[in-house]
């Protein structure tokens, strides 16, 4: 068969296409973002796709299409969720007819993330079947598993790859793609699908009972497998596998589990044949509380008593020391040397000409230091370095922190920021809230018309679908203004004047006051052909003074006492409008 | 613990790691050798330091343990000597001789290395330091340097030439093959053949 490198999101995407999939929803998340936007780039697809406000919305709109008989996935990141959790925990009442797998993207490490939270400690909760792979193969061979899987038992199926399988790469065997050929259609049985108090109680008995022959079903279909070969024994999931099979001692035993819930009888059987056990798995000990259930007095080694790690991820060399550690390998196979220390760091930073730098800079410089600045999650968390970030908790959270700020310390001025998609996703409510309940303070609305951070997907504000069809854009001005804020305010934030002026008036006002600071995102400019030339430092005006480098932007320089301006320069021309001696202006072509 | 070839590529997001793992991991299925990797996605790639692991022959996971890399290839001077600590004894080290200086060192006062200190840390290692710019330019495409850089490293990659050029030709935009073949084959001539 022909084999294909690909990124686990990709494979992913095309396992779903092998499923014959009828419908695709999620929101954006790293690492979970390719999925959908593979199966956006197919072309005449048989099956409705798009991107939805946020992972409620998602969910909500999947699990119709699931109860209409087609086969569905929904995609997200872990803390999505969370969004999703209202609809998630009560889906696993209702069932679903056609197939729905809600993907959900679990980041040990926080590579891009506010936490570590685990999917499978969701999965437990809701009481639904969660995958668990070890690899990109896995992760695409178990994506046609678990729509059989959620249409033998009619439950939604969470399918939960991490960091390190979205973003690893593999030499993938893939299918042939299997067109969609059902007609969605919706059979009314109220009894099923309104969770009155009546209807709900014998809905949960159902579930329940659904347990035992699920997960005896994940054992027969080998998602969950062991192999004896001595008196010790090593269990592990998800990635960690892989890292376990790299290091294992001929002598070892070793059980992978690939699916919850885990088979208790099963369990304790394997593990009443060893002497000890290890548990390796990234994030919560969920493994390992199975198995100290059933493992009698057989010594349980785990994060529990503190042989590995709650926090992070894991890696060859990580599961090495944890081995060690435990008496199942002899020495370390890595020497572990150390990084050459104290060399400068290079953190991710928002673009050269970012838009985003020109409206902490004139908030900061409008509010001053002792301002309270929450903010959200975007790009724009990178204004952190700029000091105009003070908080940052989850989506929409800045304009409903930034609320409650205003009414517990009334001594300091609120300015917000919270990107276009964020706001669509979850800041309208606190936006309508915070006007109802009469607070003071100044959300900036950062507008790129895009979702930048995740990989440029398009949202309500940006005039096109998922699949490319022109669609009205949404008016914020409008939707603010609906939400009751009467100083709603759009500027370019490129024009640091009018930027400026518009902050001193909001700053003077009493109420909620909207600024919404608009403009393109700069890759999107690049990427769509827009030119404005570069600008330069003429060295014999510029006094050295650092304005401009402390500006932040990766295109400006100092070089001998003086700035310049590298490559990286996009023509925004703020640096311009902030030199104190006109020293910056548009480079001339010779 | 891995009888396979760890590669380790470094550099800073929008540099163009991605394209060259693509390229490494196409001349794997070209010879039907398995291969793994993990890349850096998502808000990391915004100008930060970014790192690819390849894994030519990998069996297991994607991630490559310090100490054991075969070849680490750095599009940065700088971050050559950041992830140095991931070459093995003996690996090889194939370095574009140029640095691009974080913002951190304006912004936060972070210390300053020159081009010539960090060569002479790396010395310990016996780099194979490599004009990409200038070769990049003269083939006639200045975004060819990740080409350039992998045709110097393919002397040390265990694959066939002609399997990481077919996959070059494969991966690249149709109008840069010809600009893209010249960067591989002027990287491979200005490589060391040890």
């Amino acid at each position: 068969m022909e084999r294909h490198y690909l990124l686990g999101n990709e494979a992913i995407a095309h396992a779903c296409l092998e499923s014959g999939i009828g419908f695709v929803s999620g929101y954006p998340g790293t690492p979970s973002s390719e999925v959908v936007d593979v199966l956006r780039a197919q072309k005449d697809p048989p099956f409705y796709l798009e991107w939805s406000v946020n992972e409620k919305v998602a969910l909500e709109n999947a699990l119709a299409a699931a109860w209409c008989g087609l086969r569905a996935i929904c995609t997200m990141k872990h803390v999505g969720l969370n969004v999703a959790a209202d609809p998630l925990m009560t889906s696993a009442y209702t069932g679903v007819t056609g197939g729905l797998v809600i993907l959900s993207a679990d980041d040990p490490f926080a590579h891009s993330s506010q936490n570590e939270q685990d999917t499978r400690c969701y999965a437990h909760f809701a009481r639904l079947p969660c995958l668990d792979p070890a690899g990109v193969q896995e992760a695409h061979d178990m994506v046609g598993t678990a729509f059989a899987l959620s249409e033998e038992f009619h439950l939604p199926v969470l399918f939960r790859p991490t960091t390190r399988i979205c973003h690893s790469k593999g030499d993938v065997a893939l299918g042939a793609v299997v067109p969609n050929e059902r007609k969605g259609e919706f059979h009314k049985d109220p009894r099923q699908y309104v969770v009155i108090p009546a209807h709900t109680r014998i809905l949960h008995k159902k579930l329940n009972e659904k347990q035992p022959a699920l997960k005896k079903r994940l054992v027969e279909l080998g998602l969950n497998a062991y192999t004896i070969s001595g008196k010790t024994a090593v269990i592990a999931s998800g990635i960690g596998a892989a890292y376990v099979q790299e290091l294992l001692p001929p002598n070892v035993s070793f059980m992978k589990i690939g699916a919850y819930p885990i088979d208790e009888a099963w369990l304790g059987e394997f593990a009443k044949k060893h002497e000890k056990i290890l548990v390796i798995e990234e994030l919560a000990p969920v493994v390992e509380e199975a198995v100290r259930q059933v493992a009698g007095c057989v010594p349980v080694f785990g994060k529990i008593n503190g042989y590995a790690p709650y926090e992070g991820e894991l890696s060859p060399g990580v599961v090495a020391g944890i081995m060690v550690k435990a008496g199942f390998l002899e020495k370390n196979p890595f020497a572990a040397p150390s990084p050459v220390p104290d060399l400068p760091l290079r953190p991710p930073i928002l673009c050269a000409g970012c838009h985003h730098r020109a409206a902490f800079y004139a908030a900061k410089k409008v509010f001053g230091p002792t301002a309270v600045y929450p903010s959200d999650i975007g790009c724009y968390t990178l204004g952190l370095q700029l000091g105009a970030v003070d908080t940052t908790i989850c989506m929409g959270a800045s304009i409903t922190v930034g609320s409650g700020f205003a009414h517990s310390d009334p001594l300091h001025d609120v300015v917000c920021t919270i990107g276009d998609s964020t706001f669509l996703h979850t800041g309208i409510q606190g936006l309508m809230n915070a006007v109802y309940n009469g607070a003071n303070m100044t959300v900036i609305i950062l507008d790129n018309r895009i979702t930048a951070m995740t990989g440029h997907q398009p949202n309500p504000n940006t005039g096109v679908t998922a699949t490319g069809v022109e669609t009205p854009p949404v008016s914020l001005d409008a939707v603010c203004r609906a939400c009751g804020a009467t100083f709603v305010e759009t500027v370019d934030p490129y024009d640091m004047t009018g930027m400026l002026r518009v902050l001193e008036d909001a700053k003077a006002k009493k109420g909620v006051k909207v600024i919404i600071a608009k403009q393109m995102c700069v890759i999107v400019a690049r990427r769509t052909g827009v030119k404005r030339g570069r600008y330069a430092v003429n060295p014999e005006i510029c006094t050295g003074c650092g304005t401009c480098v402390r500006f932040g932007c990766p295109a400006i320089e100092l070089v001998d006492k003086k700035a310049r301006i590298n490559e990286l320069c996009s023509g925004c021309a703020v640096c311009a409008r902030l030199c104190p001696v006109g020293a910056i202006s548009l480079e001339v072509r010779r | 613990m891995s009888a396979g070839f760890d590669i380790l590529i470094v550099g800073i997001g929008g540099q163009g790691t991605i394209l060259a793992s693509n390229i490494l991991g196409e001349a794997c299925l070209r010879e039907g050798r398995p291969v793994k990797g993990a890349e850096t996605h998502g808000m990391a790639q915004r100008g930060g330091s970014v790192e690819t692991h390849i894994r030519i022959d990998g069996q297991y996971g994607p991630l490559i343990v310090p100490g054991t890399a075969d070849l680490l290839i750095s599009f940065d001077l700088l971050e050559a000597l950041r992830y140095s600590h991931y070459l093995k004894a003996g690996g090889k080290m194939v370095v574009n001789r140029h640095m691009v200086l974080p913002t951190s060192v304006f912004t936060q006062k972070a210390p300053v290395l020159t081009e010539d200190e960090i060569v002479g840390q790396l010395a310990r290692f016996d780099p194979c330091l490599i004009d990409a710019d200038r070769i990049a330019a003269e083939s006639g495409s200045i975004l060819a340097q990740n080409v350039v850089i992998l045709g110097v490293a393919s002397w040390s990659i265990p694959l066939k030439p002609e399997s990481l050029l077919g996959a070059v030709k494969k991966l690249v935009p149709p109008k840069t093959i010809e600009a893209n073949t010249r960067a591989f084959e002027m990287g491979r001539a200005a490589g060391r053949k040890n």
